[in-house]
């Protein structure tokens, strides 16, 4: 018996139709197809898989269910290591995780394992999925959760299902964090988020939002105060960066972040309806090459932009994103500028009218091991746009870690954090995801979260006795 | 959900709510602000929090209505609720004793200076304000600032009341008349410039709260950044009060026009059913 080598096709929308709407791009597997894939796993003894997976899914277990027709213990088994399988299923790198090492990968493609954990999930939500909140003693100890992110997210469910009284206190009006204010509905529908919030809290999760920790409360003031007797800090890398070119503050620059957001959490692309507005642009330059970059380029033209380019200063070998992304954003027509490097934003009466580049060429590896991009003497060139979106990374916002005593930081400002505890250098303090680590991934979040959760458990523990 | 307690109409556009918010009532200091939301629908609006009562659990907001925002805030009623307030926000503003300190408030930034002079006189300094306006029936707080002053000089365009000219006018008398440890001004952009270019001289020490356009107002969008001392700079979280000898308003006053056209259509399409823009 020979394999099938390629993975089951994912149904789409036709690129030309989904580059002007804001409908999901990938339609998800039928059953049959489900079926099919699940069919595929060799179900090797030794589940290389797993070991790429941040969580270790158990995707040898869960991938048997699907095939076994059993969907109820496909979810459980999924959901005893993963809370947001459908988020994860649509958003996490898997050619560069679990899929890597499949064993099929060596001769033809990896089982499509983010493809069936999202059948399995979307399966489990459509048919009704009940959560149960567990039973919790009415002296059970109070633990904060700051930042409503995949990490602070499943750190509250872990928590709560722990028996623990959680409250998770988040900034802006809507939790979800990333998963609501930066990756578009296109690729994953806010809907999907808001369910997994209500599932949390069905656990008894309360949220409490418009809470800003270091304003509204300090965290001292939580441990002191409030009652509470430990706390997570989830508040991942909010800030953007800027290249410090000239021209910066012309009107039409943005930052990814501020883009994304006014489209997706303030819903500008109903605007007048909704009340905030976006300026679209005829032509928009995406400065950056990760998933950040893909995403505001995809959005731009989804708004209505005629031209949409991605200027990145190495070549498409280096870029960060996704391959998915990348492939995507190419059929709807984003135009690639590659070894192209951002001198200066032009304009005119203080609007935007071009982006003043240079062309790279590759020279040796840096220190990141990726060949360094030089400039190409005498090269320059004026891309004419009216809008440039800034992509080129976030770091930590400093509001927890200045209001903080005795919170330790690096240098670039994140939090110190053990890897496998989440403590940091104040005891009843924990801390994970992109606030530690810098913009990682969805999954990397939720697996510090996890780890936190365990932690608290048992710092909580040693406390009461 | 938070409620308007009160509500007083200090001129045909400009209105004055007293809102339940206790936790911000019981964190907030002078020259921090919160963001609202009105409705679900809502655009996140940064207000300069006016004054707030720890006890009651009360804050008051005054605005200005200038688009369809404010406008559908303006036709809200006591004891009708908006979704969201979030803060208290920025950093609040450096309160020690100095000496003689000048509090200049234009038009609507009356409001926000009040708190401020009120903490710098509690703080031992001698406090002289001056509140402008282009005309006297746009005058607000006039009071409230005559209770927080040592001395307090009004100024308005037409004459209408006070001293007929700005509030520079005065500020340049007193300059010659005594020294001054600090001016403190919040207003419309030109005037703040204004303000700046006056002291700039004299190096007397002066701070401004900037209204860049914002969204989150917590450091994540970077929309808000202004340049000062030749630095992007976050007015959400790194100000709002900037030195004024340092602050490129030219980039500012451009950067809140970006979106007056597509305001315009806002207005036009029935939000907060508003004529501005349209003249
Ligand atoms: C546009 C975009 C696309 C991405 N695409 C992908 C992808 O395809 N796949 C993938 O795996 N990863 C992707 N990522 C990265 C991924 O989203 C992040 O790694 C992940 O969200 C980090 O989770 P987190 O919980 O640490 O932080 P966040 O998701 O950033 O959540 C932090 C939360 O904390 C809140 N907060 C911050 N400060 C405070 C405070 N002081 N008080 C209260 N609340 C606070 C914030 O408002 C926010 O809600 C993308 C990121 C972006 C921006
Ligand atoms: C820190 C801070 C404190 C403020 N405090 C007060 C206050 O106490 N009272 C008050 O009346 N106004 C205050 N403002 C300004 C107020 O937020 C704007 O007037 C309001 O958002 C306008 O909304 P709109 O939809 O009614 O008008 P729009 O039609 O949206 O805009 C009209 C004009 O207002 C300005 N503006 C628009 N949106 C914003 C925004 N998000 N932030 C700043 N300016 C904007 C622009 O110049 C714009 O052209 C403050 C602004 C900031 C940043
Ligand atoms: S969580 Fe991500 S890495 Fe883990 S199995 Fe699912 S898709 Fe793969
Ligand atoms: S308002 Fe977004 S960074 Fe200041």
């Amino acid at each position: 018996m020979s394999p099938v080598m390629k993975k089951h096709a994912m149904p789409e929308q036709d690129p030309k139709v989904r580059a002007k709407n804001f409908n999901e791009v990938t339609l998800g597997y039928g059953e049959d197809t489900a079926l099919a894939e699940a069919q595929r796993c060799l179900h090797c003894k030794t589940a290389p898989c797993r070991q790429g997976c941040p969580v270790e899914v158990n995707i040898p277990e869960f991938i048997q269910h699907i095939k076994d027709g059993q969907m109820d213990e496909a979810i459980k088994s999924l959901k005893s290591y993963n809370s947001l399988p459908a988020v994860c299923g649509r958003v996490c790198p898997q050619e560069e995780q679990c899929e890597k090492h499949c064993v099929l990968a060596k001769k033809g493609e990896s089982v499509g394992i983010g493809r069936l954990e999202r059948y399995a999930a979307d399966y489990a939500r459509e048919h009704g999925e009940t959560v149960t909140a567990p039973q919790r003693a009415a002296n059970a100890q109070k633990v904060a959760v700051i930042g409503a992110g995949p990490a602070g997210l499943t750190a509250a469910g872990d928590l709560a299902k722990l028996g623990y009284a959680v409250t998770i206190f988040e900034a802006l009006h809507a939790p979800g964090g990333v998963l609501m204010y930066g990756i578009p509905e296109f690729r994953l529908p806010k809907a999907i988020v808001q369910q997994e919030i209500s599932n949390l809290k069905k656990l008894g999760v309360v949220i409490e939002v418009n809470a800003i920790i270091g304003r509204t409360y300090t965290i001292d003031e939580l441990l002191d105060e409030e009652g509470f007797e430990a706390v997570f800090i989830g508040t991942g890398a909010g800030l953007p960066h800027f290249l410090q070119i000239p021209g910066e503050n012309l009107n039409g620059v943005y930052s990814a972040n501020e883009f994304l957001t006014r489209c997706n959490l303030m819903k500008a692309y109903q605007f007048p309806k909704a009340a905030t507005p976006i300026k679209v642009g005829h032509k928009v330059a995406v400065v950056g090459g990760g998933n950040v970059a893909m995403d505001a380029a995809r959005t731009a033209l989804r708004l209505g932009a005629e031209e949409s380019y991605i200027v990145y200063r190495r070549s498409e070998t280096e870029m960060p994103a996704r391959l998915e992304e990348v492939h995507h954003a190419k059929e709807e027509g984003v135009q690639f500028r590659l070894l192209t490097n951002p001198l200066e934003v032009v304009g005119k009466d203080s609007w935007v009218t071009g982006l003043r580049c240079m062309k790279m060429e590759l020279g040796e590896p840096d220190a990141s091991g990726r060949r360094r991009p030089v400039e190409i003497a005498g090269s320059e060139f004026t891309l004419d746009v009216d809008v440039v979106i800034m992509a080129i990374g976030q770091g930590p916002n400093p509001l927890i870690q200045s209001t903080t005593k005795g919170l330790d930081t690096n240098k670039r400002g994140n939090i110190i954090a053990d890897e496998e505890t989440g403590q940091t250098s104040r005891p009843g303090i924990f801390a994970g995801g992109d606030i530690v680590t810098g913009a990682a991934t969805v999954i990397l979040a939720m697996g510090a979260g996890k780890k936190s959760a365990a932690a608290i458990d048992k710092y909580l523990q040693e406390k009461r006795q | 959900m938070f409620k308007i307690v009160a509500k007083k109409v200090l001129s045909p556009t400009v209105k004055q709510f007293a809102m339940a918010a206790p936790q911000i009532a019981k964190k907030c200091q002078p020259g921090q602000f919160v963001i609202i939301r009105i409705d679900d629908e809502g655009e996140r609006v940064p207000l300069t929090i006016a004054d707030f009562d720890r006890d009651k659990g009360i804050i008051t907001l005054l605005f200005q209505e200038v688009g369809a925002s404010t406008q559908q805030l303006g036709q809200l009623e006591e004891g009708e609720s908006i979704l969201d307030i979030a803060g208290p926000l920025g950093n609040p503003t450096r309160i020690k004793k100095m000496g003689t300190v000048v509090c200049i408030g234009g038009g609507i930034g009356t409001a926000p200076v009040y708190p401020i002079a009120r903490a710098m006189k509690a703080a031992g300094n001698r406090v002289i304000s001056i509140i402008g306006a282009r005309t006297a029936e746009l005058l607000i707080f006039e009071d409230e600032m005559k209770n927080a002053s040592d001395e307090l000089y009004i100024t308005t365009d037409d004459g209408s009341k006070g001293i007929k000219g700005f509030v520079t006018d005065v500020l340049k008398r007193l300059i010659d008349e005594e020294k001054l440890a600090e001016v403190m001004a919040i207003g419309p952009v030109v005037m703040m410039r204004g303000v700046a270019e006056v002291t700039r001289p004299y190096k007397i020490p002066t701070v401004v709260s900037l209204n860049p356009i914002m969204v989150d107002g917590t450091g994540m969008c970077g929309g808000c950044r202004v340049a000062v001392g030749n630095e992007s700079k976050f007015a959400c979280v790194d100000g709002p009060e900037f030195d004024a000898h340092q602050v490129d308003f030219d980039t500012l006053i451009a950067r809140q026009k970006m979106y007056i056209p597509l305001e315009k259509k806002s207005c036009e399409n029935g939000r907060g059913g508003c004529k501005c823009h349209q003249s």
